[in-house]
């Protein structure tokens, strides 16, 4: 069980392939067929064309603020991939990778990020949370939903994110305390990106690895080389596949780096150095993927600077969309409270709708 | 005397009172090292050093909650919470014990501290980031609220505040962080919580408001002027408690009432406002008093916050009806 190797006090890390995309531990390569991979490889592409356009864009004022992926893709779309249909997913707020490949609509991230509640309304039987700006909150939302799971009698899984700020929320405590105590199959995953905005990674907290955090609650947990495809899926196929037996939650410490920053409105050079900075470029984890499917002779080098091409396109034209149809429709912002709208909310509405003829 | 904006008028109080008083201390979630995501607190750590001006996990209900022991042991915490929106998980701490402690131990362990939140919205920010939070902090017996709308205001109420001996919540409207400059003193000086302002004498409505709509109202107030309509504006100041004297003496001038917030109306602080005027200058009054306050939904995010948030326009449409009924 890869738990017990890489677990909180083995003081190691899971790593399958190497930062030049050399597969190290050949056993442990999940069975998966190439097509497979290739398919996240290329979800991790396109999560990192729809970064770079958005941030492009906010740069031209024409988004207003975006939550950047870039460095991330591996530890989101690893995991992500390891889910099966009926599964769940619990997002904090910057896990775009872990969208696109259950399903959410680059649309949708995209009117969010542009400033439309619209954007947390994905398609019907997407089973994805909206975005959680309150650090660690959705944590319980995800006990919730497993043990719901748990009383209907049903197997799906529920895999929830948190950053590394948030291992130090309460919220984030609690979480794994009920669902150790009620046994729900959850699956934890932190993003551990080494920084909570300007706060590093060192001054959250004084524990040596933030996946030690498990053995408290009493539940496994592994500690994982984030930006490595296959230790992410490996890890995380582990512990779903224990979780749909009865085995209960696990907390998955994804060792990654965020390249960019926190979001838009935040300027990281203030805090951390550039040769920080490329020394984790050097890990990228698309770039390490790209290399073992050339190798393996199932991608080339032309074919990925076509499909960087396509996907940034692509990307432009669902802004181009969002942007030509993404203003907030006034009555949105009134009729999605209760079931109904209530008397006074209705008369509010109506009075402002006239205010706003008698002014026009 | 520099002119400063409320953002660097912050900073330069925070620095004055870190210098003079050795009990202050900064802190909270990138107050450190980076110096607030507001700049706020930048370059105090590195001139007061990292045991007075610190980075803390992030955690608001400990903050609050260590803010408490801090203060219980003879320091004078101003803890920041990074938008008044993230303060919810240290609401219990504020409600259970920071409101109550001096009440509890029957006057032995009071409480010095301030807690600084950026507050309000119409900043194009996202879900939790815009939030008007004056009466569930305002209903809370044992608190004080206090929020400026200049940044001369600022360093009088915030140096007031630190030195007050029980906790003050200082709102910090981050819409005008940056909006405009004032000539504020170098020198030590305080303006009295729980004291209003009146802005601007007039004869036929008192309109009370605070933060950044203060200025939104004397834009109003000019757009009525040209009408004929005067208006007597006064900046509340300290939400709570309430400068009961001031509001009613305009009242029982003016005859007229509207008090101005960001908070959704229903509950919200007018109500409390407005029952004051009734208390106080029923017979005076010529008009119903009125609220021009936000609607009773979510604060929308950027594509639908103008619809939330008034301009000087659409308040002075509101007192107009005021002025003419």
């Amino acid at each position: 069980m890869l738990a017990q190797q890489y677990g909180p006090l083995q003081g190691k890390m899971l790593q399958i392939m190497d930062e030049n995309g050399v597969i190290l531990q050949t056993d442990l390569v999940p069975d998966r067929q190439d097509e497979a991979w290739l398919e996240s490889y290329m979800t991790m592409l396109k999560t990192r064309s729809a970064d770079n356009k958005a941030l492009q864009l906010q740069r031209q004022g024409r988004m207003l603020t975006y939550a950047p992926n870039t460095g991330q893709e591996a530890a989101q779309v690893g995991s992500a991939a390891a889910m099966a249909e009926g599964d769940w997913l619990v997002p904090a707020f910057r896990e775009l990778g872990a969208w696109l490949t259950r399903g959410v609509d680059l649309e949708r991230v995209y009117l969010y990020w542009y400033g439309n509640e619209l954007g947390s309304k994905f398609a019907d039987g997407v089973r994805v949370l909206p975005i959680s700006v309150p650090i660690g909150s959705q944590f319980q939302h995800a006990v919730g939903i497993a043990m719901a799971s748990n009383i209907k009698g049903e197997d799906d899984v529920t895999v929830a994110y948190i950053g590394d700020g948030g291992t130090s929320i309460g919220d984030f405590s609690e979480a794994l305390n009920f669902a150790g105590v009620f046994n729900a199959p959850v699956v934890f995953i932190i993003q551990n990106n080494q920084y909570a905005i300007s706060v590093s990674r060192q001054k959250q907290t004084k524990a040596e690895t933030l996946v030690q955090k498990a053995v408290a609650a009493g539940i496994p947990g592994i500690l994982v080389d984030g930006n490595d495809l296959m230790a992410m899926y490996a890890a995380t196929k582990e512990a779903i596949d224990r979780a749909r037996d009865g085995g209960g939650p696990t907390l998955i410490e994804a060792y990654t780096y965020r390249l960019g920053a926190h979001t838009t409105s935040d300027d990281p050079t203030k805090y951390r150095e550039d040769e920080e900075v490329e020394k984790w470029r050097a890990k990228d984890p698309v770039k390490r993927m790209k290399a073992y499917l050339i190798a393996k002779g199932i991608w080339s080098e032309e074919e990925d600077v076509r499909l960087i091409e396509q996907y940034d396109e692509e990307a432009l034209e669902i802004f181009r969309k969002v942007e030509a149809t993404g203003e907030t429709e006034l009555e949105d912002i009134f009729k999605y409270h209760f079931a109904e709208m209530p008397e006074h909310l209705q008369e509010q509405y109506d009075e402002y709708v006239q205010y706003l003829k008698e002014v026009e | 005397m520099a002119v400063m904006n409320l953002i660097s008028t912050i900073n330069h109080t925070l620095d004055q009172e870190l210098e003079r008083d050795q009990r202050v201390v900064v802190f909270g979630e990138d107050v450190g090292l980076e110096g607030g995501v507001f700049r706020a607190t930048v370059g105090l750590q590195k001139k007061y050093g990292e045991k007075r001006v610190f980075d803390t996990p992030l955690a608001e209900s400990a903050i609050v909650g260590t803010a408490v022991g801090m203060a219980i042991n003879g320091l004078r915490p101003v803890a920041e919470i990074r938008f008044s929106g993230f303060m919810y998980p240290a609401y219990n701490q504020i409600v259970s014990h920071v409101a109550r402690m001096r009440n509890r131990t029957r006057g032995r362990l009071n409480l010095p501290m301030v807690i600084r939140m950026p507050h309000g919205g119409g900043i194009k920010a996202l879900e939790h980031h815009s939030e008007s939070l004056d009466t569930l902090l305002g209903h809370i017996p044992g608190l004080k609220v206090v929020t400026p709308s200049t940044p001369y205001d600022a360093k009088g109420l915030l140096l007031s505040a630190i030195r007050d001996e029980d906790p003050v919540i200082f709102l910090e409207p981050s819409k005008i962080y940056r909006a405009f400059k004032q000539e504020v003193p170098e020198e030590d000086y305080t303006i009295p919580l729980g004291k209003a302002k009146i802005l601007q004498q007039g004869t036929d409505v008192t309109v009370v408001s605070w933060g950044a709509y203060v200025h939104e109202v004397l834009k109003a107030g000019q757009l009525l002027a040209e009408e004929g309509i005067s208006l007597e504006i006064i900046d509340l100041r300290t939400i709570s408690p309430i400068d009961r004297e001031t509001i009613i003496e305009s009242v029982q001038k003016t005859g007229r009432f509207v008090v101005v917030h960001e908070a959704a109306k229903s509950f919200g602080p007018g109500a409390e406002l407005m029952a004051l005027v009734n208390e106080g200058a029923f017979l005076y009054l010529e008009a119903p008093p009125t609220r021009i306050a936000g609607f009773d939904v979510t604060i929308p995010i950027p594509r639908g916050e103008h619809h939330y948030f008034m301009d000087a326009k659409r308040i002075a449409h509101g007192i107009r009806r005021v002025a003419n009924y």
